[in-house]
């Protein structure tokens, strides 16, 4: 390249400079860590490390330590209380641990992050019970959740491109919406609800997802195709699914962790899982 | 998607806006001609009195639109809404008092006269400013606003919702209520403000003064729905629904939902502050009694009667209510509230949707027996 073109190169306004973009740094080729920026190069995407949280002296969770990997589908079970929905709290900003940190990548620090910061920095959470906006259409309840520019004044001049119009359309068709695209989502039913619950996590393009009891109150049929969707999202995403169904767990998991009493029990394959001693007798009694 | 001019676009699904924004723009060029074209002895002619009385009402509509844009479309509750109209109305006030000049009855042409009653040798620095029209204007939509964005940031940030922000959004009008009683904040306490002379160098009194207003009262309604409507048809309009049906879903799909809240809060406001503005000059005073908390009350009433979530039914809510108001108090003054409450009663118990609500649940039952009826007919 000419001196010219260096200098032209320089000035393009389209492009930041080179060695920024590489996040590399110049001689050593060591990465330079952008803060805001997810980096799960070391495996774990999320990083949770001696949580403890307590309501009026109830320990909902307890010294919990948990990493989940990048790309990873895991199930966490365990019995009421253990702790589940604490986790996910603690994980989407709504609950905040008396102790122990909780990272995103290994630049994000959880525990100082509000709810939607969390939700932009790329974890997505689907509730227990299906929260949709029933007013809305289907469309509607996708294009909310879609990744855009959230605060008030670009929400209030936002239109609908044709890519995102396409992007829509496309998880429409994953959660099996697409006639139902138009009408309110009032309408739905229970299963509906929950895959178009899923639909509005995909259209947030998470890193990580964290559904809580995905196939509560569904057919054989619809936990099958469930389980397909789940297991198809794993690999691009993170997927952390808490649910009480062992049949549905054991289809879809290669990792299971059991919390008890608010933190790890025991973690491995199912199989292992289920002939661990300890396991049986938290599930089954003395 | 093609692009197509402004208010096509804006009202080609709204159909109830059509006729809304038709009505408006009749009665805007209809009653001043009548008024002041037709000679008074006509059987045609309106006189100033229902002029007058009509843009009070068109006020109250704008009112009740702000107030349907934070309850019917954010699900805020607010019951001191009618702060805001008191306090643009104030705003408005204070520059008719400045107006008037040497004119009052103890003649000082700086101070207003119950200042002179007070003792009081100068202007307090928060009158200062007030003799000039535009400044005023600033101050009606600035003030209510910034009042909203303080208790709103405070309300929203420490996510209080439901039942007790309706609690203390009525502390807060009550609060100003017994603020502005007082004499020494010098807004004229018990009496308020009147006795107004001229606005902009145009007699009050005047008939075309009256129907200017009344025209005006109606322009600034129709770009009060426009405004409004354009807000609930964004995309802002449904992430605001949406807070409205599942607030912590909207949150953790990434609207800071606080914002949201707030934005919509302090524009409700100032468009409030606009109806106190138009209301003012119109009914000739404005006191503390404004800010009581039963007129928020009586607000709501006004929207939840009309149809919540729709606009034109909260305007329409408001024009009713008024009209029956103001032929109760003159027929049967000992049972207007009475009526009132029962009113409110009756509609939320048999049209939770308001007259709005039912009109199109009758219209869906009669399309409904049409279709059926067809299709014997086919059979």
């Amino acid at each position: 390249m000419s001196g010219l073109d260096n200098i032209r190169e320089m000035m393009r306004r389209d492009k930041v400079f080179d060695f920024v973009e590489q996040k590399r740094l110049p001689f050593t080729g060591r990465r330079v860590v952008i803060p805001g920026e997810i980096d799960a190069t070391h495996g774990p995407i999320l990083y949770l490390e001696n949580i403890s949280v307590s309501f009026d002296g109830f320990k909902a969770l307890n010294d919990l330590t948990l990493y989940i990997n990048d790309g990873e589908l895991r199930c966490i079970i365990g019995p009421n209380g253990a702790g589940k929905t604490t986790m996910m709290d603690v994980i989407t900003g709504k609950t905040r641990p008396d102790s122990g940190s909780a990272y995103f990548g290994q630049t994000m620090d959880l525990t100082r992050m509000s709810e939607y910061e969390i939700a932009h920095a790329g974890i997505g959470r689907k509730f227990q019970k299906p929260t949709i906006f029933p007013q809305h259409t289907i469309f509607e309840n996708l294009e909310l959740a879609m990744a855009a520019d959230k605060h008030v004044w670009p929400t209030l001049f936002a239109k609908i491109n044709a890519e995102q119009y396409e992007r829509i359309n496309e998880v429409a068709n994953t959660i099996g919406l697409t006639d139902l695209l138009y009408e309110t989502a009032a309408q739905l039913s229970h299963g509906q609800k929950q895959w178009l619950e899923i639909g509005m996590l995909l259209m947030q393009n998470p890193r990580v997802l964290l559904v809580d009891e995905p196939v509560a109150g569904m057919t054989h049929q619809e936990m099958d195709k469930t389980a397909e969707l789940l297991k198809s999202l794993a690999g691009k995403h993170s997927v952390v699914v808490v649910e009480h169904d062992m049949d549905f767990v054991r289809s879809i998991a290669s990792t299971v962790t059991v919390l008890h009493e608010g933190s790890v029990l025991a973690e491995g394959t199912m199989d292992e899982v289920q002939n661990n001693p300890k396991v049986i007798e938290v599930y089954l009694g003395e | 998607m093609t692009r197509q001019p402004f208010i096509v676009d804006f009202l080609q699904n709204d159909k109830g806006g059509k006729v809304f924004i038709s009505i408006l723009l009749v009665l805007m060029l209809v009653v001043p001609a009548l008024n002041l074209l037709v000679p008074a002895d006509s059987f045609f002619h309106i006189p100033t009195y229902t002029v007058t009385l009509l843009g009070k009402y068109l006020s109250y509509a704008m009112l009740a639109i702000a107030l349907d844009l934070v309850w019917g479309y954010c699900g805020i509750l607010s019951l001191g809404h009618a702060a805001f109209f008191a306090l643009g109305g104030y705003a408005m006030g204070m520059y008719l008092m400045r107006q008037i000049g040497d004119r009052g009855v103890y003649g000082n042409a700086e101070l207003p006269d119950f200042m002179v009653f007070l003792n009081w040798t100068e202007l307090p620095w928060y009158w200062q400013g007030f003799d000039m029209f535009w400044f005023a204007m600033i101050m009606v939509v600035l003030v209510p606003g910034l009042l909203a964005l303080v208790f709103g940031w405070l309300a929203f940030r420490a996510r209080v919702t439901g039942v007790y922000l309706s609690i203390i959004t009525q502390a807060l009008t009550y609060a100003l209520l017994l603020a502005f009683f007082m004499n020494e904040l010098g807004f004229g306490g018990n009496n308020g403000l009147t006795d107004f002379k001229d606005i902009l160098g145009y007699d009050l009194q005047a008939d075309t003064t009256r129907a200017s207003l009344f025209f005006l009262s109606a322009l600034f309604l129709i770009i009060t729905y426009f405004l409004c409507r354009f807000i609930i048809t964004s995309k802002l309009g449904r992430v605001v629904v949406a807070i409205r049906d599942a607030e912590d879903r909207t949150r953790f799909i990434g609207y800071k939902v606080e914002s949201f809240k707030l934005w919509i809060f302090v524009l409700s406001a100032m468009i409030a502050g606009v109806a106190g503005a138009l209301f003012v000059p119109q009914v000739g005073i404005i006191n503390p009694g404004e800010f009581s908390p039963l007129n928020s009350i009586e607000l709501v009433v006004w929207v939840a009667i009309g149809g919540r979530a729709t606009l034109y039914g909260a305007a329409l809510g408001a024009v009713i209510v008024n009209y029956s108001k103001s032929y109760l108090t003159a027929a049967f003054p000992e049972i207007w509230l009475f009526a009132l409450g029962g009113l409110f009663l009756l509609v939320t118990i048999f049209m939770p949707k308001g007259i709005i609500g039912l009109w199109n649940q009758m219209r869906l039952k009669l399309q409904e027996k049409k279709q059926l009826t067809t299709e014997n007919k086919i059979e």
